[in-house]
This record gives structure tokens, C-alpha cells and sequence, in this order.
């Protein structure tokens, strides 16, 4: 898949229907979610066959585009329930049947622990609304 | 709620030592049809818990074909193995049911998404 075809298909993700401010919920524009995305899978291999994790899903668009690329199985954890009935609406647009969503709080994720996912991504909440550190809380949590 | 998510899903209540697995109660499934990926299959089987698998799978009617424990190299030739355990993990999806905390009791539910 092309990184402009992944980009073409992302379009269609529809953003937040109530966006939290306190939440700093803005979606990852396309462009940006298929130049990242396609950077990781083809300077690192680390989308397709691999069980990924989302932190922070919103609307989905990171995760969906990693079904796209191929990835073995996906794992959508998001907090907000409007978020995620706005993620469930945009992977059933794409007909989606390989994202499981998790309605969990990142900085007490409900997983066992060991190595379960091969790779974590994520757009977090920079901190900006009262929540500082957060950014830095994603990423203790996606390791 | 796939099986392959309720094997990496502990509970996160406060004080229990061991909240794995969750059991799962007043379940609905509904069965997919997903592409199936053998490469996936092998590399995530070593990073399951196997026996809890078996058990909520069994529990749910689906587990047939699964081996009862995995063999020592953790890896599966056998496509029809494979596929069965395919089918386990990604293609039966439980829809609503409830989740409960082995030792305090708490219910997650489930309803297309699993809550906490």
C-alpha cells in the first residue's frame, strides 16, 4: 500500500462528534496518521503481523490505518464513552472486524503484565489542560 | 470482546494480587469469519496464557482443536491447530457478557467494547 493511497483512505474517519477539551481531543489528521504510520512499517516492520496497542484511541484513525497496513490484531484502549461510540461508528464505516476496543483509563490499563504487544502507538494528551505530565504518563504506560 | 483480549486482561481493582483471568459470565457470542495469519498465530501463542484459553474457550463452545497445553518450543506446524486456535482467539467475539474480578467479585461488562 502506498503511503498516499493510506492517506486517501484515512479521509474518511470522521472526527470527534463532542470534543473534550479537558481531554485535549483533537484527531490526527490524515496526512499526518499515514506519514507516521508508513514510517513505522517501513524503517521498522513493526505493523504488519504484529499485535498492536493504542493509547489513547479518539476516533480511531491510527488504529484503523494499522488494519490497513496489515497488522495482525489491533487493541483500541480509550477513556471518554462519546470518543468511543465515535470509534465503533468509524470501524464499522470501514467494516472492521480486527479492532477490540478496551474502555480503560491509560494510567491504570487493565492487562496482565509481560510482553503482550510488539508495538504501542499513540497521539497523547500533551498536558496542556490541567494535566501535566500526561504526555510522560502515556508513555511510562506504553512501556 | 475477542478471546485474544480477554487472555491480556486482568483486573485493575485495588489490592488484588492476582485478578487474572476474568471470569466470564451471561455471555452472547457471534462468530467472524477473519483472514487467517499464521505468522500472527505462531509469534502471539507464547505470549498467551495458555490453560486460560483452553478453559474460557471450552467454556464458550469453541475450543475445538485446541491443544491442552502448548508444546515446548511454543511453535505449531499443524494448519488445522493453527486454524483452530485462529478461530478461538480472533474469530469468536463475545458481545455482551459480564466480566468478574476473581477476588473481589467486581463486573466489567461487556457490550461491543469492554468497559471498565
Amino acid at each position: 500500500m502506498k503511503k498516499r493511497q493510506l492517506e486517501s483512505l484515512l479521509q474518511d474517519v470522521e472526527p470527534f462528534s463532542r470534543p473534550k477539551m479537558d481531554l485535549e481531543q483533537y484527531p490526527t489528521d490524515p496526512h499526518l496518521a499515514a506519514s507516521v504510520l508508513f514510517t513505522i512499517q517501513s524503517s521498522f516492520g513493526d505493523i504488519e503481523d504484529r499485535n498492536v496497542l493504542d493509547l489513547g484511541a479518539g476516533c480511531g484513525i491510527l488504529s484503523i490505518g494499522c488494519v490497513l497496513m496489515g497488522a495482525g490484531s489491533v487493541t483500541s484502549v480509550e477513556i471518554d464513552n462519546d470518543a468511543i461510540s465515535d470509534l465503533v461508528d468509524n470501524i464499522s464505516g470501514y467494516d472492521m472486524d480486527d479492532i477490540s476496543i478496551v474502555q480503560a483509563d491509560v494510567t491504570h490499563l487493565p492487562f496482565r503484565s509481560g510482553r503482550l504487544f510488539d508495538t504501542v502507538i499513540m497521539n497523547p494528551p500533551f498536558g496542556t489542560k490541567n494535566n501535566e505530565g500526561i504526555d510522560i504518563e502515556f508513555i511510562e504506560a506504553a512501556l | 470482546m475477542k478471546l485474544l483480549t480477554h487472555n491480556m486482561m486482568k483486573s485493575h481493582c485495588k489490592g488484588v494480587i492476582n485478578g487474572f483471568p476474568l471470569k466470564l459470565t451471561h455471555s452472547q457470542i457471534e462468530t467472524k469469519e477473519i483472514e487467517f495469519n499464521p505468522d500472527f498465530i505462531n509469534r502471539i501463542i507464547s505470549r498467551l496464557e495458555w490453560s486460560a484459553l483452553v478453559e474460557v474457550a471450552n467454556q464458550l463452545g469453541v475450543g475445538e482443536g485446541l491443544p491442552e497445553m502448548l508444546p515446548e518450543s511454543q511453535q505449531i506446524d499443524d494448519e488445522d491447530t493453527l486454524k483452530a486456535i485462529h478461530h478461538a482467539l480472533l474469530e469468536v467475539d463475545v458481545i455482551e457478557g459480564e466480566l468478574e474480578c476473581p477476588e473481589t467479585g467486581r463486573k466489567f461488562i461487556i457490550n461491543k467494547v469492554f468497559l471498565i
